[in-house]
């Protein structure tokens, strides 16, 4: 399992249009793929989970990968996160 | 005929028939399924129908309305891919042998209820988009055609309890020439995509789709905020003269956009806009302000059921402020209470609102909820040009003791090391007579004022603005009323400080030739007023209006100043 921590910067969270890149994302990988925040965790493939969270600006993110593609689904959302302005 | 008024979202005039999109039925009962194997096939198939309709959808929106308003469907069809919602759906089919259409309502009316308590606003519209994409599902299990605005073929208005983004992007731009609805504010999503339609609409009539058949002949008046349900022919002939005024107008209006606003003897004066939430500066740019002139800042504390936070106001004003890019934001401190009630205050009621406990008076006592709302400006203030105005002060010790608060919150901030701007000017709204009669003294405390007619006016005449039967008071031509105005004027000139107007008086056409004269420094307005304003003045020459007001302060009546407004004006 590969895990990394982001600290969100966007002004208003993660709505919907980064929480759909996100979701578009994490569906190319076989890899279970988790986004945990305020010590609730939810299935990254899921746009309703991510927006049940209410991530707002400055939440503490971590974003976890397991499975045989873990570690290119891991890179993969590192780079939509800075993509979508979530993160640096 | 019936005139029914609501919430102008988008400007513009248009005349046409009504088409009703009214919501189908999709009542349904529980039934206890069999074969479920069978019920979860018809559930997939619904399924793959309402994604193949969505992406024809967002085509056409991504065409018509360009990918930013498109993008929403993408996220509307990921909802229907979502395994969170989809799977529990399949599981109450198998598991409690229920229809399909009861697993899709009780599950999906656990999410929106769950994105309905949310403390964000923006999430809790995220409710309506869930309900907008399963109402598309719940119709193809029913075998119910949705209505099909796509498919209108001549001009019409549509009018609807509210409009959902799908609803917006299926109607064809050819034909469709405004909207009405029972619900929303300027900040619903329906509101918003009006403005980028550009066609008219009004929202949050509460009753258009009951006072409304299929077919009745509507005008929409996005300017007065208006619909004329079954109007005379003579409302129709002059409408549609005031339709194409209204349209040649607003294509010589625009060329100014990027004008600046000087008389025809070469004079500035600054037209800035009045705004209620950061998403109205979008209109501000695309009019033209030099300013925003008063930022309402109720609408932070309306429509909720709590106060807003710290971070909250902060983030709204520091949008504020770094969206005018450097230009004055004058903002007015808290103006609730009377008849603006927020229920969460548990307000008592008053015999006369507008005499009472409101705005300055009530800030001065609840101090906790005033420091809060000092605070977020003080910390915003460094993103830009801000300017902090209080609402009906009626003495200088008011004044005094709001600035004094103020000045400790902006210690503590300095003092804990958060950067403040030294800039700041803190000016007062001169809306109650005292003030106006004592403006020489208070202009020797003030940074600046800004004139509230529409208040200053009712206190003036002694004539509440919301009693029709004594309507006919409400002068702002008046020689009285200028004559105040010249006076507060007059004395903040002699201090080397400055005046604005923010109430209705201020985009008035036949009111700015005079408060021209009068030496008015700052015009503030609604954004849509800004350009034929800009317009007009370019028209006149700053010395003969003074010679203008001089001889309207000396007049007796309202009538006598209208009528020598017009021949002057007129005249050239």
């Amino acid at each position: 399992m590969v895990e990394k921590k982001f600290t969100v910067i966007d002004k208003v969270g993660i709505h919907a249009r980064p929480a759909s890149a996100l979701v578009q994302a994490a569906g190319q990988f076989t890899s279970d793929v988790q986004l945990e925040y305020n010590g609730k965790s939810v299935n990254l493939k899921s746009i309703m989970g991510i927006m049940s969270l209410g991530i707002g600006q400055d939440a503490e993110i971590i974003i976890r990968a397991e499975g045989d593609d873990e570690q290119a689904a891991l890179e993969k959302l590192e780079e939509t996160m800075s993509k979508e302005g979530l993160a640096e | 005929m019936t005139l029914l008024k609501g919430i102008a979202a988008s400007s513009g005039i248009v005349l046409a028939k009504a088409y009703r999109l009214i919501e189908p039925d999709l009542s349904f009962e529980k039934r206890k399924v069999e074969d479920t194997a069978k019920e979860v096939e018809r559930f997939q198939v619904a399924l793959s129908v309402s994604k193949d309709e969505l992406e024809a959808i967002r085509e056409k929106a991504k065409v018509e309305l360009g990918e930013d308003n498109a993008a929403i469907f993408e996220a509307h069809l990921l909802v229907l891919s979502d395994p969170e919602l989809i799977s529990p759906i399949e599981d109450k089919i198998k598991n409690e042998q229920v229809n399909a259409e009861y697993a899709l309502k009780e599950t999906a009316d656990m999410f929106i209820t769950m994105f309905e308590q949310m403390d964000n606003d923006y999430m809790k519209e995220r409710a309506a988009d869930i309900r907008d994409v399963t109402k598309r599902l719940h119709a193809h299990l029913l075998g119910v055609q949705l209505p099909n605005p796509s498919m209108i073929s001549e001009e019409v208005i549509i009018v609807a309890e509210d409009l959902t983004p799908s609803d917006t992007a299926q109607l064809n731009r050819q034909f469709v020439k405004g909207f009405t609805t029972d619900i929303g504010g300027r900040t619903s999503h329906s509101a918003i995509m009006a403005r980028s339609m550009e066609i008219p609409a009004i929202v949050g009539t509460k009753t258009v789709t009951e006072d409304v058949k299929d077919g009745d002949f509507l005008i929409i008046d996005g300017l007065k905020g208006e619909v004329h349900i079954n109007p005379t022919e003579e409302t129709i002939a002059s409408y549609k003269e005031e339709q194409i005024r209204y349209e040649e107008k607003k294509a010589e209006w625009a060329k100014l956009v990027n004008e600046k606003t000087v008389t025809a003897d070469g004079e500035h004066v600054e037209l800035a806009a009045n705004i209620g939430t950061p998403d109205d500066l979008e209109g501000v740019k695309n009019n033209g302000g030099e300013a925003v002139g008063l930022y309402r800042t109720e609408f932070l504390y309306m429509g909720r059921d709590q106060l807003p936070t710290e971070e909250e106001q902060f983030d709204a004003y520091k949008a504020v402020l770094e969206g005018m890019d450097g230009k004055p934001v004058v903002v007015r401190t808290l103006d609730i209470g009377g008849d603006k009630e927020l229920p969460y205050l548990d307000l008592p009621k008053e015999m006369n609102p507008f005499l009472g406990f409101r705005a300055i008076r009530l800030c001065l006592e609840e101090q906790d909820i005033f420091r809060v709302q000092l605070r977020a400006l003080l910390r915003a203030s460094v993103f830009g040009n801000l300017k902090i105005m209080f609402p009906m002060i009626a003495t200088l010790a008011e004044f005094r003791e709001a600035k004094a608060i103020l000045e400790q919150e902006k210690e503590i901030l300095v003092a804990a090391g958060t950067p403040v701007s030294d800039e700041i000017e803190v000016g007062i709204m001169v809306e109650i007579p005292s003030t106006a009669v004592l403006a020489d003294q208070f202009a020797k405390e003030v940074d600046f004022f800004s004139i509230g007619t529409n208040d200053l006016i009712q206190y003036t005449m002694a004539a509440d603005r919301m009693n029709e039967q004594v309507s006919y008071l409400y002068q702002p031509y008046n020689p009285a009323i200028l004559r105040l105005v010249k006076m507060v004027i007059d004395a903040s000139h002699r201090e080397g400080k400055w005046t604005g107007m923010c109430g209705e008086m201020a985009g008035d056409e036949l009111a700015i030739p005079l408060l021209l004269g009068l030496g008015l420094d700052e015009f503030s307005m609604s954004a849509t007023s800004i350009l034929q304003a800009r317009s007009q003045i370019r028209g006149l020459s700053k010395r003969d209006m003074v010679e203008l007001a001089e001889k309207a302060l000396e007049m007796r009546t309202a009538e006598e100043v209208v009528a020598e407004v017009k021949r002057v004006t007129e005249e050239k």
